[in-house]
């Protein structure tokens, strides 16, 4: 939590309207589905923090671990016989735009967690490539989480995340980590990668909780 | 090779506006690896925020979150930053 | 006074267009005025901010493509199709509107008529405009330091500054182009992918240390800058500036 902050370097801050420039955002949205301060769009933009990885499918596996009773690990062929659904979303990035109706498939978190004996309150995601995001364990279970391994029908490509990648839609887009790999439960939380850097720790859009002390 | 990542010449205006001087002809030193480059030759991701990272490790050497009214940056990558007077 | 216009506060500044000139059928040069403009070195870039009538703030970065002249400066935009800026800028604006830029920013990618040379650079599509800079930096100052542009371009018709490198070459200024898609008849220059066997006929031979810059999309750069280092290039003598997958 912020007690102190930066004075603002600059006076008064004005910039001026370029005439007729609007941007390739969509006004066709339903208002009541876009976040404070959030446009949407009909793109997808891709965004990473690193190099894009490229993971083969006969050398992913996942994994749930920590405060568990006893870990868990799937490899690629078992995670696709888990029982999987399509859900379609609308997803939030905290550098302001949302896309509707994204249409995935995966396989829930209560699925994986299913009659997993825990003390957790939290969960670390971790990736290939050394992402990580952290968030209570609530906000992945509930049916508020899966790993989806689908976008719009088709294998989920490598810039977008795949061979699978975390998806948990009422949060901001960076709580869903890409390339993932497993789960980590813990009775402490830890500040991921963003977390720790200068994002916020929970990151609720629709309370603009975008960055440290909002 | 990742086709969308640039280098440190995408973020000089905004570096500058932390620093007050240009910042892609300053020399970072890498903590993880100890290799040394100008900020300008850097690796730099654009995700939720901007991450600067060292061609020859790839750790992360510099993050950048900025919003309307602040710019948080991380530095615990780079170890020394060195510059001209 | 080499050093001063890359240090100082950096603030948005108002920049109203003076001309739009079309170079090739998706590029174009906006001419702009800018009050108190301080000057730049060629090779620097300025960042453009547009605010919508909502509040809807977008900026990019574009390299600047003249040679310092007062208030007087120049931007060469490629219109992406699915850009969100460079439409605006291309196909919007006209004299008399004002967008906001700052600069001008970067050190590190610059070339100065009292570095001297030989001096390599090479260009992919829309990076050839911070070459550009350098290159009428060079002719604006009377230098005749050795310079050797490799430009990679898809068409004859999408050469950018097509007739002025024309012009300007000679007097030690040397420009190969390469066209990759189509060529026009009879064409004899070069009409592939630029390679180490392309770089290693064109540049300066390593014993004799070039200034190397190479600009463009990022898979461009990558091998180009590659291509150098195998050839026994110092690498600490290549500066790259990288545009991103689609140039710009």
């Amino acid at each position: 939590m912020d007690a102190v902050r930066p004075a603002a370097r600059r006076g008064c801050v004005m910039s001026f309207i370029s005439r007729g420039f609007r941007g390739r955002r969509r006004t066709d949205a339903d208002p009541t589905r876009i976040p404070p301060g959030q446009y949407s769009t009909s793109d997808f933009p891709v965004l990473s923090a690193g190099p894009t990885q490229h993971t083969p499918s006969d050398r992913w596996d996942f994994h749930i671990v920590g405060e568990v009773d006893e870990p868990r690990r799937w490899a690629w062929e078992e995670f696709q016989a888990l029982p999987s659904e399509e859900i379609t979303v609308d997803i939030h990035c905290v550098t302001k735009w949302s896309k509707l109706d994204t249409v995935w498939r995966g396989v829930s978190i209560d699925t994986l967690l299913d009659g997993v004996e825990t003390s957790a309150e939290f969960v670390i995601q971790y990736s290939d490539g050394g992402y990580t995001t952290n968030l209570p364990l609530e906000d992945v279970t509930g049916g508020k989480a899966w790993v989806v391994y689908e976008y719009n029908g088709a294998p989920l490509p490598p810039e977008h995340g795949g061979p699978a990648r975390m998806l948990v839609p009422h949060l901001y887009f960076w709580k869903s980590a890409k390339w993932v790999r497993g789960l980590r439960l813990q009775t402490q939380d830890e500040p991921g990668f963003w977390e720790t850097n200068g994002y916020n720790n929970y990151g609720d859009p629709w309370r603009e909780q975008r960055y440290w002390g909002d | 090779m990742d086709p969308l990542m640039l280098d440190g010449n995408a973020v000089a205006g905004l570096l500058q506006e932390v620093f007050c001087g240009d910042m892609t002809t300053a020399v970072g030193t890498c903590s993880n690896c100890g290799a040394s480059e100008p900020i300008g030759a850097v690796h730099c991701f654009r995700g939720a925020g901007i991450v600067l990272r060292c061609p020859h490790c790839n750790d992360a050497l510099i993050t950048i979150v900025s919003s309307n009214t602040d710019i948080r940056l991380s530095l615990s990558g780079v170890r020394t930053l060195w510059v001209g007077r | 006074m080499a050093g001063t216009a890359v240090l100082g506060r950096l603030t948005w500044q108002p920049a109203e267009v003076v001309d739009v000139i079309s170079e090739t059928p998706r590029t174009k040069t906006i001419v702009f005025n800018v009050p108190d403009w301080p000057g730049h070195q060629a090779g620097q870039h300025v960042d453009v901010r547009l605010t919508a009538e909502d509040g809807y703030v977008a900026e990019r970065s574009y390299s600047i493509a003249s040679a310092p002249d007062g208030s007087r400066l120049e931007l060469t935009v490629e219109r992406l199709d699915d850009g969100e800026v460079s439409p605006y800028l291309t196909d919007e604006l006209r004299p008399g509107d004002r967008i906001e830029l700052r600069g001008p920013v970067g050190g590190y990618f610059v070339w100065t008529p009292s570095q001297g040379g030989p001096v390599l650079l090479v260009g992919g599509g829309s990076g050839v405009v911070p070459l550009m800079a350098m290159i009428r930096a060079r002719a604006a100052a009377g230098s005749e330091t050795e310079m050797r542009l490799l430009y990679s371009s898809r068409s004859w018709d999408e050469i950018i500054y097509r007739d002025e490198l024309g012009r300007l070459a000679g007097n030690d200024l040397t420009v190969a182009h390469t066209l990759t898609r189509s060529q026009p008849a009879g064409w004899a220059g070069y009409a592939r992918r630029v390679d180490a066997e392309m770089l290693n006929k064109v540049a300066p031979r390593p014993e004799e240390r070039p200034h190397m810059y190479a600009c463009g999309p990022t898979p461009f750069v990558e091998t180009a800058a590659e291509a150098l280092v195998q050839l026994g290039y110092d690498p600490r003598r290549i500066k790259t500036e990288r545009f991103g997958p689609t140039g710009g």
